[in-house]
């Protein structure tokens, strides 16, 4: 099962090697791992999706816990979270199907941001599983390049992962 | 005042009295400046061995113990220090010199990523890149190191900031706010009384030591407890002293290389308060079957140790000594001690130390005979291999210690930690007990006894191989003896009075006890070359064998 681990820190340089060394020391996989500064700029936020079973997510936790440059912890329900990732997506065109990929990029509120002679390139910021679709319907074009973040997530509602 | 100034005013504020080191180029400042302070410095002959000796020191006094390297091969050479005091939760604080920081991450002489490379074994680090942060960073590494699960800090100071001029007047932090760590040191009060609860309702229940007895300062708590409500004690080599040694609760050693009566009374236990252990592989070998049949309670100062290894109906995070007070001040009741009076097994090899063979001497025999007869609060440190085990099954512990690389079974331990214990406690006895493998993974720390006249008496079992890998090799690799023999050694003896070390050679059990006697007369440091025949092994005397790894 995947899980969303929510974790702040504090914004050293060091921490984020610090993180994921401790994730392969331990034999715990990451899908995604993505990181930026909170509203307090002394603080970053890192978002991992990480796929194992309970006893796994526990450890995870703990281990984080225990490292003295994390602040807080937080496994978020999956069905409690709002989940964002972006992505950009080059594809190859032709004078001919460029259409056709505009309104696929149209119909998945993706944007063309940027255009060449034979190729688009898409930009969409949606929940992971639509970018999976999105890029779903763009292989049979040829896609030259992928670039994703990673999710990142916010708790629904007005709660919030208190420092 | 010079960045290396304010380091060495830090380690006084500290009340630092004694650091173990070894200098270089990148860390002549902090050298130059700690010259002129109130701190002994004890050169060690190779940094590994500062730390191992500032890692004991820590474990005698509670305190971090202080260990000094220069950048590159000086702080690689201290890696295996640092991974043996994590794996024990021994408090340490390792400074290591770093090039210039304008060099930082060009491949500079002597440059090594040492806060990179030993990020898996430390508690935390710094890398201190600008001076002014220098009093708050050691306050914090000295606070982490000697804290909540205790364990080694490294600071890594590039020589620039030793040398840079600090603005203002110095002043050293007397509070430390680090938002990212607060250990939990009381038992949460429900907690408390589950577990009183459970040890209520039980018939069986048994106490595991471990090493978090002595991290904690938790012997007395222990003792009363097991007295008080009549629980046996079982200890993990970690844990080994945390009942004197023939204390009528004491069960002796459990685990793997633990001795029957442990190993019974916690398969037939119906409640298992662990306290203060990792529970690890050697300890509980097969941790599935027990929680079938036995309650679980977990003791831990270290939330990630629970659950870790073993499944805990009762997790309790907290300082060992205080949750054994909140404990005890619950008045749990007295349980009848017949059902572990009455399996009638041994607690240790004493009771058969196995043959005494002609020419040589029987290393059960001989660990018992040192330890008892050193003063009863005479410190024994274990080297790692088949001498290890012997010890750790034959060592008569009263109100002393037994030090011993638990964790990281690392080889080389006993004479650097002997050395550091030795200083920690003046006036004590201590004896490094080790193989002729580990002895010369060592030996240079011979000129370091000598020249600071630390009375360290080294016992050398010497059996002319890789004891405990032969054995392995013996019994699980059909006898196929590879890269075990150890010919080529030098006489031990002859080498220890090249340094001015006076030394004696033992080949029969009848001469044990006046050359244990002798060499705790001498003044200084002593060694004895034991020699024990090569077949003798470390599964017998109605231990049970289990797999070896």
């Amino acid at each position: 099962m995947k899980h969303t681990i929510s974790v702040l820190v504090e914004n050293r340089a060091g921490v984020l090697s610090h993180i994921s060394g401790l994730f392969s020391r331990r034999g715990f996989n990451i899908d995604s791992l993505a990181v930026g500064v909170t509203e307090d700029k002394m603080i970053s936020r890192m978002t991992i999706v990480a796929d194992g079973d309970d006893y796994m997510v526990e450890q995870i936790e703990k281990q984080l816990n225990k490292m003295i440059d994390v602040i807080k912890v937080r496994t978020v329900p999956n069905d409690d979270l709002i989940r964002r990732e972006l992505m950009l997506i080059k594809v190859s065109c032709t004078a001919k199907n460029r259409g056709e990929i505009t309104d696929v990029a149209k119909i998945m509120n993706a944007k063309i941001v940027d255009i060449s002679k034979d190729t688009l390139t898409i930009e969409i910021a949606d929940r992971p599983n639509r970018l999976d679709l999105l890029e779903e319907l763009l292989r049979p074009y040829r896609i030259q390049e992928v670039s994703r973040t990673g999710t990142i997530a916010l708790q629904r509602g007005s709660s919030v992962i208190a420092r | 005042m010079t960045g290396a100034s304010v380091m060495v005013q830090c380690l006084e504020q500290e009340g630092v009295s004694i650091a173990f080191g070894y200098p270089g180029a990148t860390i002549c400042p902090f050298y130059d400046e700690l010259a002129k302070s109130s701190i002994r410095h004890i050169l060690v002959r190779q940094e590994q061995n500062a730390g191992h000796a500032a890692g004991a020191w820590g474990r005698m006094t509670g305190k971090p113990g202080v260990c000094i390297a220069t950048s590159g091969p000086g702080a690689t050479n201290l890696l295996t220090a640092l991974a043996t005091a994590y794996m024990d939760s021994v408090p340490l604080v390792a400074i290591t010199g770093q090039v210039s920081s304008e060099l930082l991450g060009r491949d500079a002489f002597q440059e090594a990523d040492i806060t990179g490379a030993a990020v898996s074994f430390l508690k935390h680090s710094f890398l201190v890149k600008d001076a002014e942060d220098l009093p708050r960073v050691i306050r914090e590494a000295f606070y982490i190191a000697g804290t909540g699960r205790r364990g080694p800090v490294l600071i890594d100071v590039p020589i620039d900031v030793q040398n840079t001029r600090l603005k203002g007047r110095f002043h050293y932090p007397e509070e430390v706010s680090i938002r990212g760590y607060s250990p939990t040191l009381r038992g949460n009060p429900l907690q408390i009384r589950r577990v009183v609860e459970a040890m209520d309702g039980a018939q069986r229940p048994v106490i595991c030591a471990g090493g978090g007895v002595f991290g904690s300062g938790a012997r007395q708590e222990v003792r009363l407890l097991a007295e008080r409500c009549g629980i046996p004690v079982a200890c993990t080599m970690m844990g080994l002293g945390a009942l004197p040694t023939g204390h009528p609760l004491n069960l002796g050693m459990l685990g793997s290389q633990g001795g029957a009566l442990a190993n019974e009374a916690v398969r037939r236990s119906d409640l298992l308060i662990i306290a203060g252990a990792r529970a690890g592989d050697r300890a509980v070998t097969q941790p599935g079957i027990l929680e079938k049949s036995t309650r679980v309670v977990h003791i831990d100062i270290d939330p990630a140790e629970i659950r870790k290894n073993v499944e805990a109906g009762i997790p309790l995070v907290g300082d060992l000594a205080q949750v054994l007070e909140q404990i005890l001040a619950q008045g749990p009741r007295a349980h009848d001690r017949g059902w572990f009076e009455a399996l009638g097994l041994p607690q240790d090899d004493s009771a058969g130390y196995g043959e005494s063979r002609e020419g040589f001497v029987n290393p059960r025999r001989l660990v018992r005979l040192i330890s008892s007869h050193m003063e009863p609060d005479g410190i024994y440190v274990a080297d790692v291999g088949q001498n290890q085990i012997w010890s750790a099954r034959n060592c008569l512990i009263r109100e002393g210690r037994f030090l011993t690389s638990g964790g990281m079974g690392t080889m080389g331990y006993s004479i650097p930690a002997a050395m550091g214990a030795a200083l920690a406690c003046p006036g004590r006895q201590v004896a490094a007990v080790c193989g002729d493998g580990a002895f010369q993974m060592q030996m240079m720390e011979l000129a370091t006894l000598v020249q600071h006249q630390v009375p360290v008496k080294i016992f050398v079992v010497r059996n002319g191989s890789l004891g405990l890998v032969r054995e392995i090799q013996s019994t699980c690799y059909g006898g196929n003896l590879s890269a075990v023999d150890l010919s080529g050694s030098p006489d031990f003896v002859a080498l220890a009075a090249a340094y001015g070390i006076g030394g004696a050679r033992l080949c029969s059990d009848e001469a044990v006890s006046a050359a244990v006697e002798r060499a705790f007369a001498e003044p200084g440091p002593f060694l004895t070359e034991c020699v024990v025949s090569p077949e003798e092994g470390t599964v017998q005397c109605g231990a049970e064998k289990e797999e070896q790894r």
